[in-house]
């Protein structure tokens, strides 16, 4: 979970992204998002359904469904704008720069295709090395995920659900992509075989020196491998900064809530807290905060105006975080937490 | 009549060496050649009781068989063998099955000792007093229902409230205790133009309304959002409170059960490991595999670093049980003992470290307590 | 009841609503209904009997007259005029279309649900009928059954002898489409929950297993009424139909057997051919238009939710498009499935 270097190495800056809905509703899913990856750094991206963090993720890879489209903002992979881009050269980036693993690997995967020529299919998409050198690839991708070898020629149905998620971990690190981009990657699987991925994916980081972004809803798989966390909530981030910060000192009233709804382990029958009310609809915002309306600490300006994603102030010491590394700064959407000037 | 049995400590369910096995569809040769069909044993052997307001959790990955239990005890399933006793009278359906010489007769008639003391109580009596609520709220309401016909229909078929005034005050009350409210404004609506939590008490408001003695919770929260699931909880914390009424609750979520269930009781291939109060269970568990499942339990603390234990491979297939203690095989404590001999449920004799588990009975099935 | 009367008032307009937007389901829908309107009001829109003999001026009877000479299509080999026999044709046909096409979709979804919600002996045995059924070829399978009922010489009109057979004969696909699908909503966890509480069979069947097929079964309808419709011709065309009530086949029966080609009168085969077409292209275009709208898979709610908060259940994005029209626009991001 170190993190390597300082210098980024993917760059949001502004995103924002829309859909079409029937009777030419617009709803704007992803609304002026920015966050920051580095070399080797695991980000959490989290949030309730809804909230545009998967959408967020398909715009940086440009794999939106037709009816949505990226209006505004830059996505900056080593100082090149993604959105800059014709399809073509985008197809240049995806897998062998970015790759994704998704939810439910039996979605996923091909149920036709044997395993280790679905392995081997990007590699020889991007044209990195001819057969003998892919199938020789494919091996030692098998054996870093944990898949014996002689597995190679089974078909998914004939994995169980673990080993199909290590199937689509060695898929997606074929081509030695530099930022792993997971999509709910342990939802769907048992605890135990929760924490295998989740060690094997640590471990894969380690050896490659991967940068992972984990989009995910659930705060405890965040919390157990993230190096920083970007909370999101109607489309808007509300909270970001390093896992640290954000769990053990959190800002927004809405993380707050959040972290008190999930249940203790070493605190059973405390009253555990919910959010009322339910999450904005995305084509029908309120003008100020999205989170607003079913705020307990909210007060006037909330709701006449939508807060930026600033640098945390506190009342009696200023900035927590001012003086630290750019990549170490606590940044919160939220007028209580932020710059007092705005308050008056 | 299901009588309120008359002795304080009889528990409300009682489930007794409860057996389910399904056959393995076999092929035209195993057919032809009689070959025995294969067994998934996804219950063996379990048993459990409940008390009357009490909340058991049962946890346990896929394939636990802890899903099979709770449509057993409800009738959905028939067990193989094995007895369900709900509010002291034996459920009807295994009697039938595995003694077609019994009849229902009145308590005290000739025959074997359980005909002289349970009277017998049917499967339709059955499903009145003990009601399920599943997983998928999104899938478990009949999308061309309206809420008043789902929230009805216990009543309609099991032909109670049989006066439209009546069920309509019941299916209001029911839908206004469940949350829901006013509760005349849900009545014509349909399940799509609900929220998943507001499915999900209706749900609930669907099995309250037959003021049953025992929920059945298949994972009841476990599709909804974080923040709602606690609204959830606490609605069926207060009928607990309310009504008294007793909640199997199955669940794979070891925080769900940590902040709901008195006691917990947990399952690795179709039998009990290990079961006692939750509170002990969670601070000081006995089993390896208990401990292991706290380990790696994600918690959103980032500051806190345990040694988590990462049991390598799969749930085994439940065709294939050993006869000796099953969790072996991935077990990081097992010694010579393990593989001789299967292990029952049982208290531990020494005194581990410290904690004291005395009083209320804290059980697990493993060598290592002896 | 009032408010089951607003429920389903408020059914009709969502489903108007997806349904009028979609031209070729309006296409289907006009043809289909133009051609009952006809049949309903034949006598008057013609101003002859089907029996009438047309004369001309000196009293002969004007055979194979053409439309020139006798508006608007002219008279048969006979001197009868080609529109009225038309007109009252079309009773005929349609009328013995629908009803073998009832008769076959009542028979074919009551198997078909019974098979597929009790399994067991009563599925294979069904099943096994419907594939002996579905192995004989048809036409000759009806040819011999008419012939030999006929051959009985009970009292009894040709017509109905047909409309017996082909809804007699033509179930079987009807009940292995609804079959597939009680199968499927069988398993679903609301029938489930049903049970649960306690719900018997029949019950079961009726409120939950029925209402999810319907759809199905009412656009099933539409397209088996296609077929019979065809069938009817088929075997009117060979002559199998009542001579003194002539549907459409067995005008081209006439056509083909009094030497209308030779004649070069088309305006005795034309016509009835393309009324055929006319109703089998409306059939065909409504139902499958309305398979498209009521097929319970593509919908989870049959409404569509645009206004409704809804929190949709899976987001697999990448490997699927996301159908905008029938959720809240921007619940797209992730929802997990249960653990």
């Amino acid at each position: 979970m170190a993190l390597e270097s300082t210098q980024t190495l993917l760059s949001i800056r502004h995103l924002s992204t829309e859909f079409t809905g029937s009777g030419g509703s617009l709803a704007r899913a992803v609304d002026d998002v920015s966050f920051d990856i580095h070399p080797g750094e695991t980000l959490g991206l989290v949030g309730e359904s809804g909230c545009g963090k998967t959408t967020t993720m398909l715009s940086i890879m440009r794999l939106l469904p037709s009816s949505g489209r990226i209006t505004s903002g830059q996505i900056l992979y080593d100082g090149v704008d993604l959105l800059s881009l014709n399809e073509r050269e985008m197809r240049r980036y995806r897998w062998k720069e970015m790759a994704m693993i998704f939810q439910s690997a039996m979605n996923a995967l091909n149920p036709v295709v044997t395993v280790g020529d679905q392995i081997r299919e990007p590699i020889l998409q991007h044209d990195l090395m001819d057969h003998e050198a892919a199938d020789r690839r494919v091996d030692e991708l098998l054996d870093l995920v944990g898949i014996s070898k002689a597995r190679k020629d089974q078909y998914p149905h004939q994995y169980s659900g673990g080993m199909r998620q290590r199937a689509m971990i060695a898929m997606a690190l074929a081509c030695r992509p530099r930022i792993l981009f997971a999509d709910e990657p342990t939802t769907a699987l048992d605890v135990m075989i929760q924490a295998q991925v989740l060690e094997l994916l640590q471990h894969v980081q380690r050896e490659l020196g991967l940068s992972v972004m984990l989009v995910t809803h659930d705060l405890g798989v965040v919390a157990e491998v993230s190096d920083s966390v970007v909370v999101m909530y109607g489309g808007k981030v509300a909270e970001y900064g390093t896992s640290d910060q954000v769990y053990n000192s959190p800002q927004h009233p809405y993380t707050q809530r959040l972290l008190e709804a999930f249940p203790d382990l070493n605190a059973p029958g405390e009253v555990l807290a919910s959010i009322p009310g339910y999450p904005p609809r995305l084509n029908d915002l309120p003008p100020g905060c999205r989170f607003e309306p079913r705020c307990d600490q909210r007060i006037e300006l909330c709701s006449r105006l939508s807060p930026e994603l600033e640098e945390v102030t506190n009342l009696d010491h200023g900035s927590l975080t001012s003086g630290s590394k750019p990549f170490l700064r606590h940044l919160a959407a939220c007028h209580l937490c932020t710059s007092l000037e705005k308050r008056q | 009549m299901i009588e309120e049995s008359t002795t304080p400590t009889e528990p409300m369910l009682q489930v007794d060496q409860l057996v389910k096995h399904f056959p393995v569809p076999q092929s035209l040769w195993g057919l032809l050649t009689r070959r025995k069909a294969a067994m998934v044993r996804a219950v063996d052997n379990v048993s459990f009781s409940i008390e009357k307001g009490e909340v058991l959790a049962l946890v346990g990955e896929s394939g636990c068989g802890k899903t099979t239990i709770a449509r057993t005890v409800i009738g959905l399933e028939k067990p193989t063998s094995g007895q369900i006793i709900f509010n002291g009278h034996l459920v009807d359906v295994v009697a039938r099955q595995q003694h077609p010489e019994f009849a229902p007769l009145e308590p005290g008639s000739p025959g074997t000792p359980e005909q002289k003391v349970l009277p017998f109580v049917s499967l339709r009596r059955l499903h009145q007093k003990a009601q399920m609520i599943f997983q998928d709220p999104y899938e478990s309401l009949d999308p061309r229902a309206t809420i008043f016909d789902i929230v009805a229909e216990g009543l309609e078929v099991n032909g109670l409230a049989r006066k439209r005034s009546e069920r309509v005050e019941k299916v209001q009350r029911a839908l206004d205790e469940a949350g829901l409210r006013p509760a005349e404004d849900y009545f014509w609506r349909y399940p799509h133009e609900l929220s998943g939590g507001q499915r999900q008490r209706v749900v609930i408001a669907g099995a309250m309304v037959m003021e049953p003695d025992l929920i059945v919770a298949d994972e009841p929260v476990s599709m909804l959002d974080v923040s709602i699931r606690a609204d959830i909880l606490n609605l069926l914390r207060q009928m607990r409170n309310q009504r008294g009424v007793s909640i199997l609750f199955i669940t794979h979520d070891m925080g769900t059960v940590a902040y709901f269930a008195d006691r917990v009781a947990v399952m690795y291939l179709g039998r009990i490991v290990e079961i006692g109060p939750t509170r002990q269970v969670l601070q000081n568990p006995l089993h390896p595999y208990t401990q292991a499942l706290l380990s790696v339990v994600p918690v959103p603390n980032p500051r806190l670093r345990r040694k988590r234990v990462i049991l390598q491979g799969e749930t085994p297939n439940p065709i294939h049980i050993p006869l000796y203690c099953r969790f072996q095989p991935r077990c990081p404590r097992a010694f010579e003992r393990c593989t001789l001999a299967d292990p029952s449920l049982m208290q531990p004799v020494r005194n581990v470290s410290g904690a004291v588990s005395g009083g209320e009975q804290h059980q697990a099935a493993c060598f290592l307590l002896e | 009841m009032s408010e089951s009367w607003v429920l389903i008032k408020r059914n009709l307009q969502e489903f108007w609503r997806a349904f009028h937007r979609n031209k070729m389901g309006i296409l289907g829908a006009l043809l289909l209904g133009s051609a009952v309107l006809v049949a309903v009001f034949a006598p008057l829109l013609t101003p002859y009997l089907p029996t009438d003999t047309i004369r001309d001026e000196s009293g002969l009877g004007m055979t194979f007259a053409s439309p020139s000479v006798h508006p608007p299509l002219g008279t048969d080999d006979a001197g009868r005029d080609v529109w009225t026999t038309l007109v009252f044709g079309a009773r005929i046909s349609l009328s013995i279309g629908f009803l073998a096409g009832f008769i076959s979709m009542f028979l074919g979804s009551t198997l078909g649900i019974l098979a597929g919600y009790f399994g067991g002996w009563v599925d294979n045995l069904l099943m096994r009928v419907t594939d002996v059924m579905l192995v004989i070829p048809d036409l000759p399978l009806m040819l011999v059954l008419v012939a030999t009922v006929r051959q009985l010489k009970l009292n009894v009109s040709p017509l109905v002898i047909l409309v017996l057979v082909i809804g007699l004969l033509y179930w079987t696909s009807t009940a292995r489409l609804i079959r597939s699908q009680v199968l499927s909503v069988k398993e679903r966890q609301f029938v489930a929950r049903s049970r649960a509480i306690g719900a018997g069979h029949f019950y079961i069947m009726r409120k939950h297993i029925i209402p999810q097929v319907m759809p199905l079964i009412v656009a099933n309808t539409v397209l088996i009424l296609s077929t019979s419709i065809l069938v009817e011709s088929g075997l009117a065309f060979l002559g199998l139909g009542d001579p003194t009530r002539p549907s459409w086949g067995a005008m081209l029966n006439f056509a083909f057997e009094r030497n209308a080609i030779s004649n070069n009168a088309w305006w005795f085969y034309l016509p009835p051919g393309l009324a055929i077409v006319w109703v089998t292209l409306g059939c065909v275009m409504l139902g499958n238009v309305l398979e498209e709208l009521l097929n319970p898979r593509l919908t989870a709610h049959h409404l569509e939710g645009g206004e409704n908060m809804i929190s949709r259940k899976e987001a697999n994005l990448a490997t699927r498009p996301v159908n905008l029209n029938r959720n809240e626009p921007g619940s797209i991001a992730g929802e997990r499935s249960g653990g």
